[in-house]
């Protein structure tokens, strides 16, 4: 009996330790990394950077064009993504339970929920780009508008699976037909998890260089004409990475620390708002 | 075993007609050629354990099956004679008629006024003042007015269990339904709250029809004008609650309510 519990207490104590030393390792990189970003990219960020085009080598500058090509971009993507997200997840979770078209689906889109974003950006760069022969904004905003769909599918279905059967069935017994109930009640019920899962895909699609590459380009200059190719961070920063010239490099630092933060409080709103507003935990 | 319509039901209008209706889960099937008569304006309670088919029932009289793919009635329910298992009847009109309360309390998420409104819009089109009307009528009757009269626009959600259930409740009279089912509608909620939403059942029998389920046989006796008694998707017997209380014709039905069963 003792020994019995006495090994129990030792198995309890061992594993507690040692999930506590995985949590530290994994804490002690995210630690160092963002720890090299604030020492390399802190004085990079100033007024300048907000203010200022990305400059040739050996002058002052900042990332003006690449802040605003990638705001651009993304907002776009995601006024394109979220809706289509929103609706195929709703069709998933509200209509298609049951023939095989709801299942290929959502086969399809965990599919494309984990496709290398590389691909994604070939694939408009074939069906965009080498079409029209020339890099743009819009082609950029397809990639990444594609890079939102499945992750805002995916949460707008998990989160309607979230709403309790019991509040659909109070809706039809009034009479409802299943539009109304969809709308009016069980979009509602998850609303905080729905723009989170938005919230969540914008972040994700916020440092994304791969699918950029092929379609948007980047561009050196100011230009706010989607028709023609965009600055981006991204972009911007892996170009200023990969240079010899350490004003660049400095830029790019900043660059990379300014889309971490942007990424970290678009995480942390997402967390508040579930957190507070799901009526649903 | 025969169900056969209790003589004592012929003396009422009937307002439901359940004619030789058998009820499938897939293979399985939860109720057996059941016949019955629910009679206007009076609370009918069914009761039974666990399983007895009696929430089946209960739900085949609005079709709320139906959202659930494998379910299946066949025979016969008339609502003032007209089949509405007939392939043809318009579920959502069918519903607007046929009122229901769940057993946990389930208020939409959106304000008190619009959890009233949301039913009433769906098939009148009404002025504001007249809708706000409306769902005062409405949580009069159900007895909540005088507590949630200054907090109309505040969410639904924050309402004690109580309370919430009797939004429900005013939710479904809202609507003008000519019938309420109420699925164990006090089983969540604590002695006090179950005694007033008892009140308001007693009420509520000179406009409706009502269908009761409960567990709870003290409640049966206490509100229903007629109850039913089932046991393994059977019909035991049905007639007036003081007869089936105090003198029921069948063994099995006694045990039951003797509390000597099983």
């Amino acid at each position: 009996m003792i020994s019995l519990y006495a090994r129990r207490r030792f198995v309890n104590a061992f594993n507690l330790a040692a999930s506590f030393l995985t949590v530290v390792f994994g804490l002690f990189w995210l630690g160092w990394i963002l720890w090299t970003l604030f020492a390399a990219g802190f004085d990079a960020l100033g007024v300048a950077m907000f203010t200022e085009n990305t400059p040739p080598p050996g002058s002052d500058g900042g990332l003006l064009n690449a802040i605003v090509g990638s705001v651009l971009m993304s907002g776009i993507a995601t006024l394109i993504g979220t809706p289509i997200g929103i609706m195929a997840g709703t069709y998933l979770a509200e209509f298609g339970q049951r023939g095989w078209l709801g299942a290929a689906t959502r086969f399809i889109n965990d599919i494309l929920l984990s496709a290398p974003s590389i691909v994604i950006g070939l694939f408009i760069y074939a069906i965009v780009v080498a079409k029209v022969r020339h890099f743009s904004g819009w082609a950029g905003a397809l990639a990444l508008a594609l890079l939102v769909i499945p992750v805002v599918v995916k949460a707008t279905e998990n989160m309607l699976r979230l709403v309790p059967n019991s509040l659909r069935e109070a809706a039809w017994a009034l009479g409802a037909p299943q539009w109304r109930v969809v709308t009016m009640v069980t979009w509602r019920a998850a609303r905080a998890g729905i723009v989170t899962g938005v919230l969540l895909a914008v972040a994700r699609i916020s440092g994304e260089t791969a699918p950029l590459l092929f379609t948007a380009l980047n561009n050196q200059f100011w230009s706010s004409d989607m028709n023609s190719p965009m600055a981006n961070l991204p972009v911007a920063i892996f170009q200023f990475a990969m240079s010899p010239y350490e004003d660049w490099q400095r830029l790019a630092w900043g660059g990379a620390l300014l889309i971490t933060l942007a990424v970290l409080t678009l995480n942390i709103i997402a967390r508040v708002l579930f957190r507070e507003k799901n009526p649903l935990r | 075993m025969d169900t056969v319509v209790t003589p004592a039901l012929a003396a009422e209008n009937t307002k439901v007609a359940i004619r030789n209706l058998e009820f499938y889960y897939g293979k399985y099937q939860a109720l057996k050629a059941t016949t019955m008569d629910v009679p206007e304006h009076k609370v009918t309670a069914f009761i039974g354990p666990s399983g007895c088919g009696k929430s089946t029932l209960l739900r085949t009289l609005n079709r709320m099956y139906e959202l659930y793919p494998g379910q299946r009635a066949t025979g016969e329910i008339q609502i003032d004679g007209e089949n509405i298992l007939d392939s043809r009847q318009d579920l959502n009109l069918l519903r607007s008629k046929v009122g229901m309360v769940f057993q946990k309390p389930t208020p939409f998420p959106m304000s008190i006024f619009d959890n009233i409104a949301f039913g009433v819009k769906l098939y009148v089109r009404m002025s504001q003042s007249d809708l706000k009307d409306r769902v005062e009528w409405a949580l009069r009757k159900a007895a909540l007015w005088e507590e949630v009269k200054d907090k109309l626009q505040q969410t639904g959600t924050g309402l004690s269990g109580g309370q919430q259930q009797r939004l429900c409740i005013a939710r479904a009279i809202a609507v003008k339904p000519q019938i309420i089912l109420l699925d164990e509608p006090c089983s969540a909620l604590d002695p006090i709250s179950t005694a007033r939403i008892e009140e308001l059942i007693t009420e509520l029998k000179q406009d409706y029809t009502i269908v009761i389920v409960t567990h709870n046989m003290q409640q049966a006796a206490r509100v229903s004008d007629y109850t039913a008694y089932m046991y393994l998707g059977e019909l035991v017997e049905v007639g007036r609650t003081d007869t089936i209380f105090i003198k029921p014709t069948k063994r099995e039905t006694e045990d039951y309510i003797t509390g000597r069963f099983g």
